[in-house]
């Protein structure tokens, strides 16, 4: 379990004061000056060497992507972009940091823009975020008044500025380049890459879109150095990381873990235990609503990091575990995910618009079993054809819950089907 | 240059460009629903898929830029799985309702899904269904079938500059729609039709009407404006059923306007199809030789002095230099083809040509218009213009008064020839970025030139030219842009009389002009005739036939073989695509018989002897499609330059001529366009 010392977030819950004065007391805004004067170069390499990896879900290394920006700026600015956009059903943590610490957010801004030579930091948090949106808000005045932002920043001579900016709820604004897109007033469909934000993002010029956990994180692994972050978790999964737990357990909460914290010992010390104790559990889902559940067999002894559910077909995401114990209707479960899919496909191409409705109305009718059992077969086909061939990754998030069920529960929807057909007949 | 390895061949192949495009190169067919050539890339059919060695997924080949080594796959597994796929979901929601749609035999997606789909479907839920969408009266639509690759969309942004179609809603519930049922105001909207993949948008006046093979294809040129574009006109026995683009880069490219496309259905209507002769006050009809008769008698004895001859806007170079000849014959050298006034001088072929070139635009780096809307007096022309704008090398300026969006910013200098003047002198900043330009641009419309100081202004806009350093060795931006059809094959041929159609009226008021000739003149004041003897030739019964004594019928521009020179200069072949209705013949060949009939028999029997003939006039003719700048010399009277505002002859867009006068679809598109005005105030 992770020591009360490692913890990054120091006040997830809210106990403290969220402002300014409480942030300080924290250890935040701490001689941040110190942190630039290392220079650009060093900051990416010190995060480089944490081996943080992307806390929005695909888990892509941090540091590695700052490093992707040019090297000088050329004759279009450079912008950080921070999705706040956090909108994966099960997942809450960017949430509670912006509404119980935002400045660990714009502490964490002004390091990583300063990093990739931004000016210009912008903040794009989820339309319904409301009360967050006036928090962070505020947040930021505190740190203009503060001479902590704006120009001469902390008096690091670096001119740097954060803005906010209100989505208006659509979950697909919550991949990369949708954003960008809903940031300059355009419809929220995501690009095509490449080319890559960090060559043509924002308004065309190199940006960076980063999840709030990834750069609230950053400045104290700056401050207490990557060998220590790179010291918790395991190889390749290090440090540590918001688990956002929900569903049948007894206490659902947010919780800071380290990497790789076995999911059972998760579930049991920090959210009460399953609901009915642990053989009442049928299945988790590990990494909010986009990645393919995990039956019991596998929860027993599954760690939590990125290569763990990885190699048990899963995927780590955005860790938000959702459990589900055996009063779950399972098909039901994954037939609303696929509603949730089928609603906020953006349109744009064609097998995610077209495919989301399929498997949405076929899932539909595997919840009643009114099917055939080959059908289970086509479903499973239909979410390989739109698994892979989508511009964003929203297809692919579409398609994963669905194989996971089919992979899992195959003798459940098999059973249905069976029982309705024999209803039918003996009806007949 | 990259070079690249496709399905086994290696190819090198152009920087910057896409693997579509490199694959197509390489002799290899991608399929794809939303990728076209001069539109932006949306890379969301998905069609392109393609698999890129060492990649795990596939790529949409029509979005991904080449790289050198880069190694592309086009018959594998993978690829034949991913196509498959996508035409599977673009059917999914698809009605399958070909039988009944106007696209079969032409779909985009018919021809893929027998060459990419599965021979069965496996969906069995229910099909989601769209509301159709009013676009007007060119445009109709069934978005059942709307595969949603947003060509449409990008064409009105991108092309046509209007920003009225869009999708609203998103997901399955995606929807392309105008917003709040606004009907399209462009000029150019009848491409979308084209562009369509599908059958969502097709087109209205030809609904149900003919199946693409039952339908015979000519190549021609369009007369409805000046630029000359070219079309295929597809024809099911004598009748015109509609009108195609065909791709000119140097002219149409592959789009044609509104006009050209579907004034059409006016050849069916107030055709003249035998002749007339006027007695008692009535038009009779006649047999061509009681025609002929009639003309002969009023001719006989009657000094050529006392004739005159006007050709109209739409005339083949054959019929007009067989007018000029037949005139010439009779004694008379009055032929007028400038029915509008115009002070075009024809002494100098530099003085009345788009000198620059059609294709030139896109080299211009700022542009000032003269008396002239584009927009409406050449449709194709403006979208060029406006892509410049979009390309971001261009600056644009303009004199007079123009009642509408270009569709690209112009800064307005000024409203008539003063403006002008303080340019050519430079007393206004444009004249500076006139100067400073490499390719200057300065496009004179017939709203300058038609009006009494028209020749000063002529003047005025070649010293202007001149001042601006815009006519050199290597480029000459002094650009005409006409509205008629026939006009530089006019000019060409000679066929102008000192002072103009105003000298003709003069002359029919004094009564010193006893007969006129109208060669298919129908937008003159024929009230100002006074009591001339009037032959009409043409074929619609429009103003010219009114006022007729005798009516000759001849052919419409798709009836006839003809050339055409456009508005910089292209001599152009058109083809004949039906023949005329009744009685009515080609226009030569009228003339020809009548010559005979006066006496004054014309020294050609066939379509070759009279084109031999039209060289023989002017060299120009035989340098068929081929365009350059006209030779420079002095032009234009300098003189007083009037107050009154530059304002373009054309006040409604779709009745500029008997073809477009006589069509319903123009008439509903005119009431259409009054309606939506009315309804915006």
């Amino acid at each position: 379990m992770l020591s009360d010392d490692d913890r990054i977030f120091k006040n997830l819950y809210g106990f403290d004061d969220w402002g300014l004065d409480g942030a300080r007391r924290r250890g935040l805004w701490d001689n941040t000056a110190a942190i630039l004067a290392k220079g650009a170069a060093a900051i990416i390499d010190e995060m480089k060497k944490s081996g943080l990896r992307g806390r929005g879900g695909a888990g892509f290394p941090t540091g590695l992507k700052w490093s992707f920006m040019p090297k000088e700026v050329g004759d279009r600015p450079h912008y950080l972009v921070v999705n706040a956009d956090e909108s994966e059903p099960g997942t809450c943590k960017d949430r509670d940091i912006m509404r119980h610490d935002p400045h660990m957010l714009i502490e964490g801004c002004l390091v990583a823009g300063f990093s990739m030579q931004a000016h210009a930091a912008y903040i794009y948090i989820r339309g319904e975020f409301y009360d967050e949106a006036v928090k962070l808000n505020a947040a930021v005045r505190q740190a203009y008044d503060a001479g902590l932002i704006g120009k001469n920043a902390c008096g690091s001579g670096w001119d740097f500025d954060v803005y906010v900016h209100r989505g208006a709820g659509a979950y697909i604004c919550g991949e990369e380049t949708a954003l960008l897109e809903s940031l300059e007033g355009k419809k929220g469909m995501p690009r095509l890459k490449p080319p890559f934000p960090a060559g043509a993002g924002l308004y065309g010029c190199p940006s960076t879109v980063n999840n709030v956990e990834s750069i609230a994180v950053a400045p104290t692994i700056l401050r207490r150095g990557a060998a220590w972050f790179a010291g918790i978790g395991r190889p390749n999964n290090t440090g540590t990381k918001l688990f956002c737990i929900s569903g049948h357990v007894n206490k659902p909460c947010n919780v800071e873990e380290a990497m790789g914290i076995p999911l059972r010992e998760l579930i049991d010390r920090h959210a009460g235990g399953v609901r009915g104790g642990w053989d009442n559990l049928l299945a988790v889902i590990p990494g909010g609503a986009s990645v393919p559940l995990l039956p019991k067999s596998i929860c027993d002894d599954v760690l939590m990091d990125f290569d763990s559910l990885r190699n048990v077909q899963s995927g780590l995401g955005t860790a938000a575990v959702i459990v589900m114990d055996k009063s779950t209707d399972v098909v039901k479960a994954i037939a609303r995910l696929s509603y949730f899919y089928k609603h906020e496909s953006c349109g744009q191409c064609t097998p995610c618009r077209e495919g989301t409705g399929w498997m949405w109305r076929v899932m539909e009718r595997m919840v009643t079993g009114n099917a055939r059992l080959e059908e289970i077969d086509v479903l499973h086909d239909v979410t390989k054809q739109v698994e892979g061939h989508t511009i964003c990754a929203l297809g692919d998030a579409a398609a994963w819950p669905i194989q996971g069920l089919i992979r899992h529960f195959r003798p459940e929807m098999e059973r249905r089907i069976n029982e309705f057909q024999s209803r039918r007949i003996a009806a007949e | 240059m990259p070079k690249m390895k496709i399905d086994g061949i290696d190819i090198e192949v152009p920087a910057g460009i896409s693997v579509l495009q490199a694959c197509e190169l390489a002799g290899v067919e991608i399929p794809r629903f939303c990728y076209h050539e001069r539109l932006s890339i949306a890379g969301n059919c998905r069609m392109c898929l393609v698999e890129q060695e060492k990649a795990p997924k596939p790529i949409a080949s029509c979005a991904m830029p080449v790289m050198d080594g880069m190694v592309i796959k086009t018959n594998t597994p993978m690829v034949k799985k991913a196509r498959n796929g996508v035409m599977e979901f673009l059917l999914v929601n698809h009605p399958l309702d070909c039988p009944i749609c106007d696209q079969g035999g032409e779909c985009d997606l018919q021809d893929q899904a027998m060459a990419y789909g599965y021979d069965r479907s496996r969906f069995h839920e229910n099909k989601r269904a769209v509301p159709d969408k009013d676009l007007g009266p060119l445009v109709k639509t069934s978005m059942n079938r709307c595969i949603q690759c947003t060509r449409c969309v990008r064409f009105a942004t991108e092309v046509a500059g209007i920003e009225e179609l869009g999708a609203t809603g998103r997901g399955e519930q995606m929807e392309i729609t105008t917003y709040v049922q606004k009907t399209l105001s462009s000029e150019l909207s009848g491409n979308i039709v084209d562009l369509c993949p599908v059958g969502a948008l097709t087109s209205k006046p030809y609904a149900f009407n003919a199946r693409p093979w039952e339908l015979r294809k000519t190549e021609s040129v369009d007369v409805m404006d000046a630029l000359g574009s070219n079309i295929r006109i597809d024809t099911r026995g004598a009748e015109v059923m509609r009108v195609l683009p065909r791709v000119n880069e140097d002219i149409n490219e592959e789009w044609i306007a509104d006009k050209t496309r579907h004034a059409i259905d006016g050849l069916k209507r107030q055709r003249l199809d035998q002749p007339y002769v006027r007695r008692d006050g009535k038009l009779k009809p006649a047999s061509w030789g009681e025609a002929f008769e009639a003309i002969a008698a009023r001719l006989k004895g009657l000094d050529g002095a006392r004739i005159a001859a006007v050709a109209g806007d739409q005339c083949d170079a054959e019929s007009m230099v067989a007018l000029k000849d037949l005139m010439a014959a009779l004694g008379s050298s009055s032929v007028e083809c400038r029915q509008d006034g115009a002070a075009l001088d024809a002494s100098v072929r530099g003085a009345y040509l788009f000198n620059a070139g059609i294709a030139g635009i896109d080299k211009a780096d700022a542009i000032l218009l003269v008396g002239t809307n584009p927009r409406w007096e050449a449709p194709v022309l403006n979208a060029r213009i406006r892509r410049r704008y979009l390309a971001g090398k261009t600056r644009i300026a303009l004199i007079g008064d123009v009642p509408m969006d270009l569709t690209y910013p112009a800064e307005r200098l000024g409203h008539g020839p003063a403006t002008l003047r303080e340019l050519a002198e430079g007393r206004l900043g444009f004249a500076d970025v006139l100067k400073g330009a490499k390719n200057p641009l300065i496009i004179v419309g017939q709203g300058a030139l038609q009006r009494p100081d028209g020749a000063a202004v002529l003047a005025q806009a070649r010293a202007l030219a001149e001042a601006a350093d815009a006519v050199r060795a290597d480029w000459n931006g002094f650009c005409v842009l006409h509205t008629a059809a026939a006009r530089v094959a006019g000019l060409d041929l000679g066929l102008v009389t000192p002072g103009g159609i105003e000298a003709i009226y003069a002359g029919c008021e004094k009564g010193d002009i006893e007969v006129v000739y109208l060669l298919a003149a129908d937008e003159i004041e024929t009230r100002r005739l006074g009591k001339a003897f009037v032959i009409y030739q043409g074929h619609h019964g429009d103003a010219g036939a009114h006022r007729a004594d005798v009516i000759l019928p001849g052919a419409a521009y798709t009836e006839k073989p003809g050339i055409y020179v456009n508005t910089e200069g292209r001599v152009q072949l058109a083809k004949r695509a039906g023949f005329p209705p009744g009685d009515a013949r080609e226009d030569w060949a009228v003339l020809r018989a009548l010559s005979a009939a006066l006496g004054q028999a014309l020294p050609y029997d066939t379509l070759d002897q009279v084109r031999q003939r039209l060289v023989k006039a002017n060299p120009s003719f035989a340098a068929v499609d081929h365009q350059a700048p006209g030779a420079w010399g002095a032009f234009g009277t300098p003189g007083e330059l009037k107050d009154a505002p530059f304002v373009s002859p054309i006040a409604n867009y779709f009745m500029t001529c008997p073809i477009s006068r006589a069509s319903q679809t123009m008439a509903a598109c005119t009431a259409n366009r009054q309606s939506t005005a009315v309804a915006a105030e």
